[in-house]
C-alpha cells in the first residue's frame, strides 16, 4: 500500500501535466488537472494509512 | 540552455534589497527559538545546537551545488522543448558559485538571500522531529535538501522555470506567483518535515497503546513567543527581498509588502487565540504562536500582489486553519509534530500559494512593469498556483521523502530508545542545556 501511494502521487501529477501540454480546451484542461489531483490526494491518503497501520503494528 | 541578459536593478534597490537580506538570520533566530521553546528540557540544547549546524550545512550545500541547479531567470539552463515550448527544468550554472559575480547583480543578491533562506527551510523539519533526530543525521538529510530538492523547486518557481512561465507558455496568468517563499521554502521544508516525521515516528510516550495521544508540553513558552516577534522582523525582510528580486516589485511598494506581512500574522493569531479560546476556555500560548507562524507563512506568496484587507484574511483562515489540524494531525494521523511544523509550514504554505489565485491584485502594482498583464484571467492565475500545489504533493513530497528513506537505510536517523529517554541532550551533547535546574517534575522518568 505504502508503494502504491508513493506512486499514485507523482502519477497524478504527470496527469496535470499532460493536461497543461495536450489539452487546449479550458473544460477539459480544468477536468484532467482535477483528476490529476484526485489522483495525488489518493495516493497521499493511502501513503498516509500505510503509515498508520505500521504504528498500529509497532503499538 | 538559454542564456539571456539577466534584469538589471536600480542601485536604491540594491541598497534596500541587501538592508531586507541582513534581516532574515532573524528568522531563523525566531524559529529556532520556537523550536526549542516547544520540545522538552531535556532536548532543548540539542534543539539550538542543531539549528546552527543546518543552517551551516545548508549553505555549504547551496554553495556547492545549489545555485548552480537553482540559477535566477537570464542566466543559464536545462530545457525540454514539448510542443513548440520550452520548459526549463534545471539551472545549467557551475558549482561553487563559479561565474556568478558576488557584485550586487541580481543574481548576486538572489545568491545571498538564498544563502540564508535554505537554512530556513532546513530548520523547518528539525521542530517536527525534535527530540529523537540524530544530529548527524540532521545534517546529511538538510545537505540533501539544500543541495537537491530545494534548488530544483525554486528554479521551477524563482529560476525562470516552467512554473514561473506558465503564464508566457500556456496563458495561466502570469505563471505560477510566489514572492516570498510560501512554496519553495515553507511548503517545501514542511512536507520535508512531514517524510521525517513518517520516518521516525513518534516519540516514546506520545501514544498509549490504545493510540491516543499524550500531552508532552514544551519547556519554555516565553522562549516560543519571543521566538515569533524575531520572526516577524525577519519575515519582513525576506518578503521584501522576495518581492524585489523574484516579483520586480520595486522599493517603495515594499511598504505594502511589510504592512501585509503584519496583518496576516495579526490575523492569524487573534484567529488561534479566540478559536482556542472557545474551544477549551483560555487562549492556548502554542497553538497561537503556532497560529502566528502559519499567518507569517501564508503571507510570503501573495505579500507583493494581494490588498492589505485580503492579507488580513488570509490570516484569519492561516490561524483557523493550524488550529484545527495541529490536534487532528496528532489525532488521527499519528503524527507527532512538536512545533507543529507540518501544519504550519506546508498547510499553511500551501494556503498561501491557493490565496494569490483567490484574491485580486492591488491595483497598485498595475504600474509595476512584471505584474502589468491585462490579459490575466483571475481562473488562469489559480490554475498556475494549483499546478504548483500539484507539484509540491506529487512530485517534492515523494521525492524528498525518498531521498530520506535511502538515507535511512544507510544511516538510521533515531535517536536509539534508551538514550531517547536520558534525552537527545545528554546522548549526542553529553550534558545539558540549564545544568544548574533543579528538575521538580518526573520528566526525565517519564517515556
Amino acid at each position: 500500500m505504502k508503494i502504491t501511494g508513493l506512486l499514485l502521487m507523482p502519477a497524478g501529477w504527470f496527469i496535470v501535466l499532460a493536461a497543461l501540454v495536450l489539452l487546449r480546451a479550458f473544460l477539459a484542461q480544468d477536468l484532467f488537472i482535477a483528476a490529476g489531483i484526485g489522483v495525488e490526494i489518493l495516493g497521499l491518503v493511502l501513503f498516509t494509512r500505510s503509515h498508520l497501520m505500521a504504528k498500529r503494528g509497532n503499538e | 540552455m538559454s542564456p539571456q541578459a539577466p534584469p538589471a536593478m536600480s542601485e536604491v534597490s540594491q541598497a534596500f534589497c541587501i538592508l531586507f537580506i541582513f534581516l532574515l538570520p532573524l528568522a531563523l533566530a525566531g524559529l529556532a527559538l520556537i523550536n526549542t521553546g516547544l520540545s522538552r528540557l531535556r532536548s532543548a540544547a540539542h534543539s539550538m545546537m542543531a539549528t546552527l549546524c543546518v543552517v551551516g550545512v545548508a549553505a555549504a550545500a547551496y554553495f556547492v551545488t545549489g545555485f548552480a541547479w537553482e540559477g535566477y531567470p537570464g542566466l543559464a539552463s536545462h530545457t525540454l522543448s514539448i510542443f513548440g515550448k520550452e520548459w526549463s527544468w534545471l539551472g545549467a550554472g557551475r558549482f561553487f558559485l563559479r561565474g556568478v559575480p558576488l557584485d550586487g547583480s541580481c543574481a548576486s543578491l538572489a545568491t545571498l538571500l538564498q544563502l540564508l533562506s535554505v537554512g530556513l527551510a532546513a530548520v523547518i523539519p528539525l521542530g517536527a522531529a525534535a527530540e529523537r533526530w540524530r544530529l548527524r543525521a540532521c545534517c546529511l538529510s538538510t545537505a540533501l535538501l539544500a543541495g537537491i530538492t530545494y534548488p530544483l523547486f525554486a528554479h521551477w518557481v524563482w529560476g525562470g522555470g516552467w512554473l514561473a512561465n506558465l503564464g508566457s507558455n500556456y496563458g495561466l496568468g502570469l505563471g505560477f506567483l510566489d514572492a516570498g517563499g510560501s512554496s519553495t521554502i515553507h511548503a517545501v521544508g514542511g512536507l520535508t518535515a512531514l517524510s521525517i516525521v513518517w520516518l521516525l515516528g513518534p516519540r516514546r510516550g506520545k501514544y498509549n497503546l490504545e493510540g491516543m495521544p499524550a500531552a508532552l508540553p514544551g519547556h519554555n513558552t516565553v522562549l516560543v513567543l519571543f521566538g515569533c516577534l524575531l520572526a516577524l522582523v525577519g519575515w519582513m525582510g525576506l518578503n521584501a527581498a522576495g518581492s524585489i528580486l523574484f516579483a520586480g516589485v520595486p522599493p517603495g511598494r515594499t511598504v505594502l509588502v511589510a504592512a501585509n506581512t503584519l496583518l496576516s500574522a495579526a490575523g492569524a493569531v487573534l484567529a488561534a487565540a479566540a478559536i482556542t479560546r472557545y474551544r477549551f476556555g483560555k487562549p492556548d500560548a502554542s497553538l497561537s504562536a503556532n497560529g502566528w507562524v502559519c499567518g507569517l507563512v501564508a503571507s510570503s506568496a501573495g505579500c507583493a500582489f494581494v490588498p492589505p484587507a485580503a492579507a488580513l484574511l488570509i490570516g484569519l483562515v492561516a490561524g483557523a486553519l493550524v488550529t484545527f489540524t495541529v490536534a487532528w494531525m496528532e489525532a488521527h494521523l499519528g503524527l507527532d509534530d512538536p512545533a507543529g511544523a507540518v501544519s504550519v509550514h506546508a498547510l499553511g504554505g500551501i494556503w498561501g500559494i491557493l490565496a494569490v489565485g483567490l484574491f485580486p491584485r492591488t491595483a497598485a502594482l498595475a504600474a509595476v512593469p512584471s505584474m502589468a498583464s491585462p490579459a490575466m484571467a483571475p481562473s488562469g492565475q489559480m490554475l498556475a498556483q494549483i499546478v504548483g500545489v500539484a507539484t509540491l504533493v506529487g512530485f517534492v513530497l515523494p521525492f524528498t521523502y525518498s531521498l530520506n528513506w535511502l538515507l535511512n537505510r544507510f544511516y538510521p536517523q533515531r535517536i536509539p530508545p534508551e538514550e531517547e529517554r536520558q534525552g537527545a541532550d545528554l546522548y549526542e551533547l553529553g550534558a545539558g542545556a540549564y545544568p544548574e535546574f533543579m528538575t521538580h517534575t518526573d520528566e526525565f522518568s517519564q517515556w
